[in-house]
């Protein structure tokens, strides 16, 4: 069995810090990451592979260093790596990616035919959650998205059933390979690369792939050329023009500010007042 | 998402410059449509704030508004149309076939493409639910156009007559405007209560199209076993609460927590909190409020030990009345929030509860 | 797990990097673990980079290493809470290239550094903490780390893992660290226009400035100041010894707001963004305080050993010093074919005597307990040298004569004749 692993290096929004004194938030040198929500598709790939003796292709598209990215995912057990990085692949949103990704694994198809694709539930840079099912379309492959566990999967049939999340409830899902499948949060922890592993990992040679290496056949559809969307502005949201007004009392004691506070509430609102009765206890 | 890792925004003339000519074939597209999510017998609220707002940008176009309801054949289904009507729509695009019982990417694909193929509407908007991204990105690739996700405000840029979506980026910080040139339909998700609920005209009426669907059972290769419900358990409604109370890191210790439960207790409220807090798992994330979880808009928020921060702003800045309670005076919170005391939440808390508490008997006496 | 390296080469900073790279530069088989995600994600500096020290390691860096700005102009402040009296060096031939000097960003210059290590043909691992030392008896033979199958051998370990080194300290090397031998530093990195930090330092084509200060800015606690000029940037920090700090109670972040709105500091770093906030242990002990620096297959290179000049706010230039002595050493034994014993590893301290490195490290060694003890220098003088220099400059219609008349006098009473030759002499004792 073949998996393909389709991952992303992000910057890590979560490295953010606040000043102590300012309160403000701190962005400058943040360091790129993989995808977090790819690395729970690749462990779920990889508990494939320990089961069923599959072999892991990672696959990403972006600059050239996403080679870190590719390595982490090496060191934890992946087989294989493909860097599809080019100049001609910039500035590519969701459509434009998916036509990249979707022509790379065509072209990973030919060495060993592809049973299951994974990636994430949605990037935390992007969040739009729409590559996976981009790829499956142009791919044609059945796609299972919001996957929470990985139920049965029988080689001979061809078949793999799924739990799938929905609104209120869990759906069952049972579909024929090859298939993509996209992996909720949560649903498993990251094991540890060995020192071997890590050894290994730095030492794998990737393969990187140009738009040529990587079977582009029609240039208009990658980059940003190939890209529906486009950024036409970037902003900071305005601020309300009404700042808060600050509840101050002579005493500064808790109780008479607590009463100045309903006090004022309920007179400007009075109509709230009328809604904590209705609900209070 | 343009991919903004590899580049700065990309210099190009902003999209409203210049006048834009659109391909004869992508301008005869007209018309604004909202996608109608419904399982097992419910529509999911989004798809009614989705007619409000789609309702806006009709009128700006001058075109129709019209719902899409693929379903199986019944009662609910066409319950759903009038429903649509009542809630701004011009007309019902209207699927009926066994095989669309329970949501399948494959059939529902098939669905919106062939209704979009046929009678190409202008803009298409869909709910952000996990049935919706399913959905939306599948039908953007099939369809070869444009997708925006996530979107915070949806515009009409006059000089082109096309749709100016609007979505954080960067973390959150910032926001962005994305526009779809030249390709036909432009398609948004928004997420659910971002957009307010519309109001709701019982004498509306509209018309209905039909369309068949072309898919047989033993077409559609991914088949479903079985629904699982949820176990009833203790899971907020904060989207739909109409007072809430948060709090924050600002609360310093999980055990200080327990009076933001001791406030909502007295209001009848919900209890929300911010990312960091429920990364330390203080409380469930069903009960985060913000840029990556739920957005509110609630009568009265209560936001305790809570910064401000632009993340957690854009979850809860639909709120009618907020309070903000914070020790430091200079907290961004207070740049927007209804009322505020600088001080410490765990003082001022218990001074609160009490004081409502109290103001409560009294009502209850007086009335 | 049996792979075997020539060396071991534990952190990814600057003394890390200078081995690695001297190492495999030769052909030695070469391994470097770093903590961090990634090389330089633990490191905080100033940062100042001393060309001298990296030239001898890589004589091209200049070619593509990230640089900020050349140093041209060294400003000298001691600072009273309104005032300061200052020295200024600018020369010309600073500005003519090759550069003596440059203000760096480490988190870009880091990672460039350790590509460098890599492509001389160095294994790079990062994200593992080595945990312990592998011991034979007495000698060192590899290390382990937190991964499972971690354990790797190698001739030489060596250790060049900071400030913070508890694998020095876990092997007994050496002793807890006093907090009178580190120093807690903070430091703010605030965004301006090119144009603006070229106009208000008064240089221009990328040209920097250097600023250290000293005197009330550290509220009597022994410590100094710094602002440097980066290319659209300004870095300005504040360190004091650590046993300072837990004496005062004062919180560092709280010591750099009051230096930011001194009136001499807040107009130079006016109008800038505040982006980036961090914190670091800075090795303040200088010779005395000094672990012993190698031993039976190991060594010690950089801040782990100590190697900080703290007069001359030098650190990075010793560690990459020290860390390629530290390869030199272990280039020879290979080609000698002798064994990593203390005795034939302890040419590594000959090569540090013969250096400016234990040269300038022996010359200030008096320094820290001599001032431990005068707090005056960084309370009393600066304010007394400021006052001075105000009475002198003032034109008041009071006679000269008079003014140096009551400066005597104003030294005298704060400090008596005693004090002031005593004073005298402790600073001469400190830096002879």
């Amino acid at each position: 069995m073949h998996i393909v692993v389709c991952i992303k290096q992000v910057p890590d929004s979560a490295q953010i810090r606040v000043h102590p004194v300012t309160n403000t938030i701190m962005r400058q040198g943040v360091p790129a990451i993989v995808n977090p929500y790819d690395l729970v598709a690749l462990e779920e790939a990889l508990r494939l592979k320990d089961r069923y003796q599959a072999r892991v292709t990672v696959l990403t598209m972006g600059p050239p260093q996403a080679e870190t990215a590719l390595r982490k995912a090496l060191s934890f057990g992946a087989d294989e790596a493909i860097l599809l990085t080019d100049r001609a692949f910039a500035g590519a949103d969701t459509l434009a990616t998916s036509y990249a990704l979707a022509a790379a694994i065509k072209q990973i198809q030919k060495d060993m035919p592809v049973d299951l694709v994974f990636a994430g539930k949605q990037t935390i840079d992007g969040d739009t959650a729409q590559v996976g099912p981009g790829i499956a379309v142009r791919l044609g492959l059945q796609m299972l998205t919001y996957v929470c566990k990985i139920e049965a999967l029988d080689l001979d049939k061809r078949e793999i059933s799924v739990q799938r999340r929905a609104e209120g409830g869990v759906q069952v899902l049972k579909t024929r390979l090859p298939a993509l499948i996209t992996v909720l949060e949560g649903i498993n922890e990251m094991r540890f690369a060995t020192m071997p592993d890590m050894f290994r990992a730095a030492r794998h040679p990737l393969k990187v792939w140009d738009k040529d290496a990587a079977g582009i056949e029609d240039t208009a559809k990658i980059g940003l050329k190939g890209s529906p969307t486009v950024v036409s502005k970037v902003f900071a949201p305005t601020p309300r023009t009404q700042k808060a007004e600050i509840v101050q009392t002579q005493s500064d004691q808790p109780s008479d500010l607590a009463a100045t506070l309903l006090a004022k509430l309920f007179t400007k609102y009075p109509q709230l007042q009328a809604e904590i009765g209705r609900r209070a206890s | 998402m343009n991919d903004t890792t590899t580049q700065t925004p990309p210099a190009r003339k902003p999209a409203g410059r210049r006048k834009f000519e659109l391909d004869a074939r992508l301008a005869a597209y007209k018309g604004v449509w909202v996608f109608i999510e419904h399982e097992r017998g419910a529509a999911h609220s989004v798809s009614w704030e989705l007619l409000g707002e789609g309702r806006k940008l009709a009128d700006k176009l001058g075109v129709e508004l019209g719902a899409v309801v693929p379903g199986a054949p019944g009662e609910n289904t066409r319950k759903f149309c009038v429903e649509a009507f009542q809630y701004g729509a011009d007309l019902c695009y209207l699927i009926e076939d066994p095989v669309l019982a329970e949501y399948r990417n494959q059939s529902y694909t098939k669905a919106l493409t062939d209704l979009v193929n046929k009678h190409q509407p202008e803009i298409l908007l869909l709910g952000a639910t996990t049935l919706g991204r399913d959905l939306a990105g599948s039908v953007a690739t099939t369809l070869q156009t444009g997708l925006t996700a996530d979107c915070t405000e949806l515009n009409i840029d006059m000089e082109n007559r096309s749709l100016a979506a609007t979505r954080p980026t960067f973390g959150g910080s910032l926001l962005c405007t994305i526009v779809t040139l030249n390709y036909r339909p432009q398609m948004a998700t928004v997420r659910p209560r971002v957009m307010a609920m519309p109001a709701r005209d019982e004498t509306r009426t509209g018309r209905i199209v039909e369309h068949p669907l072309g898919l047989v059972e033993t077409d559609i290769v991914t088949k479903v076993l079985e629904f699982i419900p949820d176990e009833r358990r203790d899971t907020a409604n904060l989207p739909f609460a109409d007072i809430i109370v948060a709090g924050g890191r600002g609360m310093k210790r999980p055990e200080n927590f327990q009076l933001i439960w001791d406030l909502a207790k007295v209001l009848g409220a919900e209890v929300g909190a911010t990312r960091p807090v429920v990364q330390a798992g203080w409380v469930g994330a069903d009960r985060q409020v913000g840029q990556s979880g739920k957005t509110v808009r609630p009568k009265l928020y209560i936001a305790v030990g809570i910064s401000g921060a632009v993340q957690h702003r854009v979850g809860m800045e639909g709120s009618d009345v907020v309070i903000a309670i914070n020790q430091d005076p200079g907290a961004p919170i207070f740049d927007f929030a209804t009322y505020g005391i600088v001080g410490n939440a765990m003082q001022i808390v218990p001074a609160l509860i009490e004081a409502f508490r109290q103001h409560l008997a009294t009502a209850k006496l007086a009335s | 797990m049996t792979e075997k390296f020539d060396a071991i080469v534990v952190g990814a900073g600057p003394a890390g990097n200078a081995a690695a790279y001297t190492m495999a530069k030769a052909g030695l088989k070469v391994l470097q673990i770093e903590r961090g995600e990634y090389p330089g994600s633990k490191n905080v500096q100033g940062a100042i980079l001393y060309a001298d020290a990296l030239e001898k390691i890589i004589p091209d860096f200049r070619d593509d290493a990230p640089l900020e700005r050349h140093l041209i102009e060294q400003r000298v402040w001691v600072l009273d809470d309104e005032s300061y009296v200052g020295t200024t060096y600018r020369s010309n031939d600073f500005n003519k290239p090759p550069y003596n000097r440059y203000t760096i960003i480490r988190a870009q210059f880091d990672k460039w550094y350790s590509k460098k290590v890599q492509e001389a043909g160095a294994l790079v691992i990062c994200e593992t903490t080595v945990t312990d030392l592998h011991m034979d008896g007495d000698r060192v033979v590899g290390v382990k780390t937190d991964r499972t199958g971690g354990s790797i051998y190698a001739d030489v370990v060596i250790l060049a893992d900071g400030v913070n080194s508890l694998l020095a300290r876990k092997a007994g090397f050496h002793e807890e660290l006093k907090p009178k031998d580190v120093a807690l530093a903070v430091k703010e990195i605030h965004f301006l226009p090119e144009q603006t930090i070229e106009s208000r330092f008064n240089v221009a084509d990328n040209a920097g400035v250097v600023i250290e200060m000293a005197g009330k800015i550290t509220k009597g606690m022994i410590g100094t100041g710094f602002l440097y000029t980066n290319k659209e940037s300004l870095t300005i920090g504040v360190g004091c010894l650590l046993s300072e700090f837990k004496k005062q109670g004062v919180a560092p972040y709280a010591l750099l707001e009051q230096m930011k709105a001194h009136p001499a500091i807040k107009p130079l770093i006016e109008g800038g963004e505040m982006k980036e906030y961090t914190a670091h242990l800075i090795p303040e002990g200088g010779y005395h305080a000094m672990p012993p620096l190698c031993g039976e297959g190991w060594m010690i290179a950089g801040d782990a050993g100590m190697f900080v000049n703290s007069v001359h706010r030098e650190g990075s230039n010793l560690a990459m010093t020290t860390g390629q002595l530290a390869a030199e050493t272990v280039i020879e034994l290979k080609n000698e074919n002798k064994p990593f014993t203390a005795k034939h590893l302890a040419r590594y301290r000959e090569k540090l005597d013969a250096s400016f490195v234990m040269k300038d490290l022996k010359k200030y060694k008096r320094l820290p307990a001599i001032f431990e003890k005068s707090h005056q220098f960084f309370t009393t003088y600066p304010e007394l040298v400021n006052r001075a220099a105000h009475t002198m400059i003032a034109v008041d219609g009071v006679d000269k004569k008079s003014k140096e008349r009551a400066i005597r006098r104003s030294f005298l009473s704060a400090r008596s004749w005693k004090g002031l030759m005593g004073d005298a002499f402790k600073l001469w004792r400190a830096f002879e």
